[in-house]
C-alpha cells in the first residue's frame, strides 16, 4: 500500500480543454501497482482520452470487479464515482447502473481473470444485451494478485514464471465479443499509447457495447520468455490493422493521407472516426470477416490490434427496452406512482 | 352417516397436469365466492408441464377460514394415477365424484363414503369428435354436475364464463353447453342435492382474490421500483411476470409511451442481483425476484450490499429445497439463509407479510426501508401466498404518501460545504450519507468498496477502520428495529401462561386453530411476528409467558434459532411446532400439535398426586 498523497498543485500552464479543466482533473490516486505495470499506462491512457474529449469528470461511472486491473479505477478520474464489486460480476452492476440512470458514462475496467474466467458468462450476456459502455479488459494472461497462476486467457504451450506449461486453450475475448454481438470491438497493446488513447476515445463515444481487449504485460509474474504476453512477444507479433489517428468532434476534418489509405466512419452522436488503414484489404464493417481474419492469425501466432469491428447504426439495451429519456433514477411519485384510484380498479377486477 | 354441511366442506380436485383443469377447477372457486361465499383454493401442483398428478383443493368456509383444513369431504376423482389415495382421503361420511365411463370393481372404493357416478368421458364422446376438445369440455363438464350436485347458482357460473369469453361469443356458448350437460345429466340420474350445499351468503363484502406474486408485483411497482432483473425459478417467476404486465398497463410513458421501467430476464441470480445492486447504487429503485436456491447464488453480492450499504429489495417466494427438490411446494425454509446471507458478519431486513393483501404493503414498504437504512430487504413470502389466489382485503394506497429516499446528499447540500463521509455517521443512528453517482464536479464522489475503508471511503485496511465500521453497522440494525412493521400481539380472553410465535403463511390456519384450542379449554396468547430483526416487544412477549410455542413450515425450527440467537432466550421456553412435508400447514395440524403439547404440560406429576 502506498501512502504517498498527490500534490494537488500543477503548473499554471497546464493545458486545459474545451471545459478548461486540466489533464490533473482526470487523474486519481496513486497507482499501488507494481513499478512498470502495463495496467498504469491503460489509465494513462483513459484520462488522456476523458480530458480530449472534454468530458465532464464527475459524468463518468467506472465500475470493476476484483484482481489488479479492477483495482485501477482508484487511479484516475478521482471525481468520479467508483464501484469495486465482485469478481466477475461487473458486467451485471453495470447494467444495473446504466440502466439507472442513462445520461452517465459508464466505463468497465476488468482483467482476463475476471472477464475470461469467473465473470466469462456475465461479459458474454452483458455485451449480447447492448449495455451502453466501454468495457476495457486488461489482460496480462495471469493472476497477478494471487501471484502468477495462468488465467483463462493465457495461450496454449505457454509457459508461467515457475516453468510450468499451459495446457488449456485459451479464449480470445475479442473472438467472443464478435460473437455475441458487441457494436464495437478493439484490441490494443498498453505499450502503445498513441494507439490505445484513441481507440478507447471511440469506445467511450460509441452507442452500445463497445470491447477494448488492452493486451497489458504483468511485470512481475508475466514477462519472462516463454510468455505470449510479454513487452517483448506482443511487440514482435502485433499486427495492426489500422490506426485510428484522431477523434474529430464535431469539428471540420482535415485528412492528410494519401486517397484511399484513409476511412471516415460516422458515429451516431454526429462525431467522425478518421481510420488510417494499415491492412488496405481490412474491412471494419464485416463482423464475419472480422472473426475469419483474427482466427487466420491467431493461427500464426499473431496478435491482431486496432478497430477490428464497429457498427455505423448500433443501438443498446434502453433502446430495446423502450426506456424513457429521464434517467430512471430521477423519476418521482408523480412519475412512478399509478396512486388509489388505479388501485380501486384493480380491486375491482379482482371481485 | 353422510356429511351434512351448507358452506362449510373441502373440495378437492385431482387431475392430470396439463388437461386444461385449471381454469375449469378456478371457475368453481370464483362461482362459490360470487355467491358470497368465503373460499381458499390451493394448488397442488407437481413440477412437471404435462402427465404428472396435479390437485386443486377449495376450502369453502363461510366462517371465513381461509387456511388449509386438512381431509377432504368431496373428492373429485378425475386422475386414475392417484384414484387409491384419493378415495383413501375423503372423510369418513365424505363423497366421491368420478368418471362412470368405464366399470369399477368394487373394490375400488369404500362404503363409508358416498359415491357419484357421472359417465364424463362418454358424455363427451358423444357430443365432440375432436380428441381435445373432448379433453377440455370434460373439465366444464364436471363443473355443470357440481352445480346441480352443491346446488349452486349456475347463473354464476355462467357469468364468469361470459367474462371469460368476453367478445368470444362461440366458445361461450360451447362452454356454456358443456355446463349444461353434465348438470342436466345429474339432474336426471342422480339424487341431487348432496349433504354437501352452497347458499347465498354475505361472506365475502368488498374483498378481492388476488395472488401473493401478483401483489407483491403491484406493491413494487406503487413502491416505485424502476429496475428489476430475475432469473425464472418456481415459485417466484410468475412475479416477474406480473410486474412487467402491471407495468404494460400502468408503466407507459402517455405521450411518448416509452417505459418508466427496465426489466431485464438476466442471465442467473448472480447478474439479477448485480443488476439490482448496480441499479440502487445508482439510485434507482430496484428489487429481484427468486426462490431458495436463487438465494443461495446470490450470497456473495447480498454480503457486498451490506457492507457497501446499498438499497435492494429481493422477493423471495420460498418452496421445499434444494435445488433439485421439490419447487412446487410451499416452505418457510429460507429464513436462516437470508437472515444471515452472506460471507462476514451480515444481517440483513426481513419481512414477514401474511396473505397479498399484507403483500403489496410490504412490497412497497421494501423499498423505502431499503432507502432509509441502504441495504438489502428482503420480503418472505412463499409459495403458497405467492402462486394461491387468496380472499383478502382491497389493495388500498395514499395519495398524500412519498417515497422515503433515505439520506441523499445533495449537489446543492455539498455547495454549502457540508462535510461528507460515505460512512460518516452524522445523526447516530448507523446511517451514512450517500451520493448518486454524477452528482458533483468535485465534491461528494466516493469509491465503493465491501470494507477496506474509513469513515471517508478513503482506503485503509487498519483493523480499527474495520471495527468502526462494524460497530456502526450494527448500531444501523438496532435503527431498523424501531422503522419495521411492529408485530402484532392478541391475547386470549383468559390470563394464560401460554404464548404461541407465528408468521406469514401460517396466520390463516393459525387463526382457526386458536378457536379450536379455546374450544377445548386451550388458552393461548399470540404474537404474529412480521420482521426481522425483532422489535423489542418480542423478547418481552416470551418473558411474560412460560412456554411460547413458535409455529413454523420448515425442519430446523429457524425462526426459533433467530429469536435464542438475536434475543438471548432460552431455547427450552420456546416450543419448536414444525411443520415441512411440503404442504401448507393447516388448523387441525396446529391444533393437534399444540393441544397434545399443552396436555402434557398439564400432567400432574406422581409425587403430587401421592403426597
Amino acid at each position: 500500500m502506498t501512502y504517498i498523497v498527490k500534490p494537488k498543485f500543477h503548473h499554471p500552464e497546464l493545458p486545459k480543454n474545451a471545459l478548461g479543466y486540466t489533464h490533473r482533473d482526470y487523474e486519481g490516486a496513486v497507482s499501488t501497482l507494481c513499478a512498470g505495470c502495463g495496467h498504469d499506462s491503460i489509465s494513462a491512457s483513459i484520462i488522456e482520452a476523458c480530458f480530449e474529449l472534454s468530458i465532464t469528470p464527475h459524468r463518468v461511472a467506472k465500475l470493476s470487479g476484483i484482481g489488479c486491473s479492477s483495482k485501477t479505477p482508484t487511479y484516475f478520474l478521482g471525481n468520479s464515482h467508483g464501484f469495486n464489486s465482485v469478481h466477475g460480476r461487473m458486467p451485471s452492476v453495470l447494467t444495473g447502473a446504466n440502466l439507472a440512470n442513462r445520461d452517465l458514462i459508464y466505463l468497465g475496467v476488468s482483467g482476463d481473470g475476471d472477464t475470461a474466467s469467473i465473470g466469462f458468462g456475465q461479459f458474454a450476456h452483458a455485451i449480447r444485451r447492448g449495455v451502453n459502455m466501454a468495457y476495457i479488459v486488461e489482460n496480462n494472461g495471469v493472476y497477478g494478485l494471487t501471484k502468477g497462476q495462468f488465467s483463462a486467457t493465457a495461450d496454449r504451450g505457454s509457459k508461467s514464471k515457475r516453468g510450468l506449461t499451459n495446457s488449456d486453450n485459451a479464449i480470445d475475448l475479442v473472438a467472443i465479443a464478435l460473437q455475441v454481438g458487441a457494436t464495437f470491438v478493439a484490441r490494443s497493446f498498453s505499450g502503445d499509447k498513441a494507439q490505445l488513447t484513441p481507440l478507447i476515445k471511440a469506445a467511450i463515444e460509441h452507442r452500445g457495447a463497445a470491447f477494448i481487449d488492452v493486451i497489458s504485460p504483468c511485470v512481475a509474474f508475466n514477462n519472462h520468455s516463454g510468455s505470449t504476453k510479454s513487452f517483448d512477444y506482443v511487440r514482435e507479433h502485433n499486427e495492426a490493422v489500422n490506426f485510428l489517428d484522431f477523434m474529430t468532434g464535431r469539428a471540420p476534418i482535415h485528412v492528410d493521407y494519401a486517397p484511399g489509405t484513409i476511412e471516415l466512419v460516422e458515429q451516431h452522436d454526429g462525431t467522425t472516426l478518421a481510420l488510417r488503414k494499415l491492412d488496405a484489404e481490412y474491412d471494419v464493417h464485416d463482423r464475419l470477416a472480422a472473426m475469419t481474419f483474427l482466427q487466420h492469425h491467431a493461427a500464426k501466432g499473431q496478435i491482431v490490434t486496432g478497430l477490428l469491428y464497429v457498427e455505423d447504426e448500433s443501438s443498446d439495451l434502453h433502446g430495446h427496452l423502450n426506456t424513457v429519456d429521464a434517467p430512471l433514477n430521477a423519476l418521482s411519485e408523480k412519475e412512478l406512482c399509478p396512486g388509489s384510484a388505479a388501485l380501486d380498479k384493480i380491486n375491482a377486477s379482482l371481485r | 352417516m353422510p356429511i351434512q354441511s351448507v358452506n362449510d366442506f373441502v373440495v378437492r380436485f385431482a387431475n392430470v397436469n396439463g388437461s386444461g383443469s385449471a381454469s375449469a377447477n378456478e371457475m368453481f372457486a370464483r362461482a362459490v365466492l360470487r355467491m358470497g361465499i368465503p373460499v381458499a383454493p390451493r394448488n397442488i401442483f407437481p413440477s412437471n408441464i404435462q402427465g404428472l398428478p396435479t390437485w386443486y383443493e377449495v376450502r369453502i368456509s363461510e366462517a371465513g377460514h381461509l387456511g388449509a383444513r386438512g381431509g377432504t369431504d368431496l373428492m373429485v376423482a378425475m386422475n386414475p394415477q392417484t384414484w387409491d389415495k384419493d378415495v383413501a382421503g375423503i372423510e369418513p361420511g365424505g363423497y366421491l365424484l368420478y368418471d362412470s365411463t368405464k366399470p369399477m370393481p368394487k373394490s375400488k372404493f369404500r362404503d363409508d363414503i358416498t359415491v357419484i357416478g357421472v359417465p364424463l368421458t362418454a358424455i363427451c364422446n358423444r357430443e365432440y369428435t375432436d380428441p381435445r376438445q373432448r379433453q377440455l369440455f370434460k373439465n366444464i363438464v364436471y363443473l355443470g354436475a357440481l352445480s346441480a350436485l352443491l346446488e349452486m347458482d349456475v347463473g354464476e357460473i355462467e357469468k364468469l364464463i361470459a367474462e371469460q369469453y368476453k367478445g368470444k361469443e362461440k366458445l361461450f356458448d360451447a362452454n356454456k353447453h358443456a355446463l349444461h350437460l353434465g348438470r342436466d345429466w345429474v339432474m336426471m340420474n342422480v339424487q341431487h342435492p348432496i349433504g354437501l350445499r352452497l347458499q347465498r351468503a354475505n361472506g365475502v363484502g368488498d374483498r378481492i382474490f388476488l395472488e401473493g406474486n401478483s401483489a407483491a408485483a403491484l406493491g413494487a411497482l406503487y413502491g416505485g421500483a424502476t429496475v428489476c432483473a430475475w432469473y425464472p425459478i418456481t415459485p417466484s417467476s410468475s412475479l416477474a411476470e406480473a410486474f412487467t404486465r402491471h407495468c404494460n398497463r400502468l408503466r407507459v410513458d402517455a405521450d411518448s409511451k416509452k417505459a418508466k421501467y427496465a426489466i431485464v430476464q438476466a442471465e442467473d441470480e448472480l447478474a439479477s442481483i448485480g443488476i439490482v445492486i448496480g441499479a440502487g447504487w445508482n439510485g434507482a429503485r430496484a428489487f429481484t425476484a427468486t426462490s431458495g436456491p436463487g438465494i443461495s447464488l446470490m450470497q456473495e453480492f447480498l454480503g457486498l450490499a451490506y457492507f457497501a450499504e446499498i438499497p435492494a429489495v429481493i422477493f423471495d417466494v420460498q418452496r421445499a429445497g434444494p435445488s433439485t427438490g421439490m419447487p412446487t411446494r410451499t416452505q418457510q425454509t429460507d429464513i436462516i439463509s437470508c437472515a444471515y446471507a452472506s460471507h462476514g458478519d451480515t444481517k440483513h431486513v426481513l419481512l414477514f407479510p401474511e396473505n397479498p393483501a399484507e403483500t403489496f404493503e410490504f412490497g412497497a414498504i421494501a423499498f423505502d426501508l431499503a432507502d432509509r437504512l441502504q441495504t438489502p430487504v428482503f420480503v418472505m413470502i412463499d409459495l403458497d401466498i405467492g402462486m394461491n389466489h387468496h380472499l383478502c382485503r382491497p389493495l388500498t394506497w395514499d395519495d398524500t404518501r412519498k417515497y422515503d429516499r433515505g439520506k441523499v446528499m445533495t449537489a446543492a447540500a455539498l455547495e454549502t460545504g457540508k462535510d461528507f463521509g460515505r460512512y460518516l455517521d452524522v445523526d447516530g443512528d448507523g446511517i451514512p450519507y450517500r451520493t448518486y453517482p454524477g452528482t458533483h464536479p468535485s465534491k461528494g464522489s466516493f469509491f465503493t468498496r465491501g470494507t477496506s475503508r474509513d469513515r471517508y471511503a478513503r482506503y485503509t485496511e487498519e483493523g480499527a477502520a474495520y471495527a468502526d465500521n462494524m460497530q456502526r453497522l450494527l448500531r444501523k440494525f438496532e435503527t431498523a428495529k424501531d422503522l419495521v412493521p411492529r408485530p402484532l400481539q392478541a391475547n386470549a380472553n383468559k390470563p394464560t401462561k401460554y404464548g404461541v410465535i407465528y408468521f406469514g403463511s401460517t396466520s390463516p390456519p393459525m387463526d382457526e386453530a386458536i378457536q379450536m384450542l379455546e374450544a377445548n379449554g386451550q388458552y393461548l396468547d399470540r404474537l404474529r411476528v412480521r420482521t426481522f430483526p425483532f422489535h423489542s416487544s418480542v423478547t418481552s412477549f416470551i418473558a411474560e409467558h412460560d412456554f411460547v410455542f413458535v409455529v413454523e413450515q420448515n425442519r430446523d425450527s429457524q425462526l426459533r434459532s433467530l429469536v435464542v440467537n438475536e434475543c438471548g432466550i432460552d431455547p427450552v421456553r420456546l416450543v419448536p411446532i414444525l411443520h415441512y412435508d411440503g404442504t401448507p400447514i393447516t388448523a387441525r395440524f396446529i391444533a393437534r400439535a399444540i393441544g397434545e403439547h399443552l396436555d402434557a404440560l398439564k400432567v400432574t406429576p406422581l409425587r403430587k398426586v401421592v403426597s
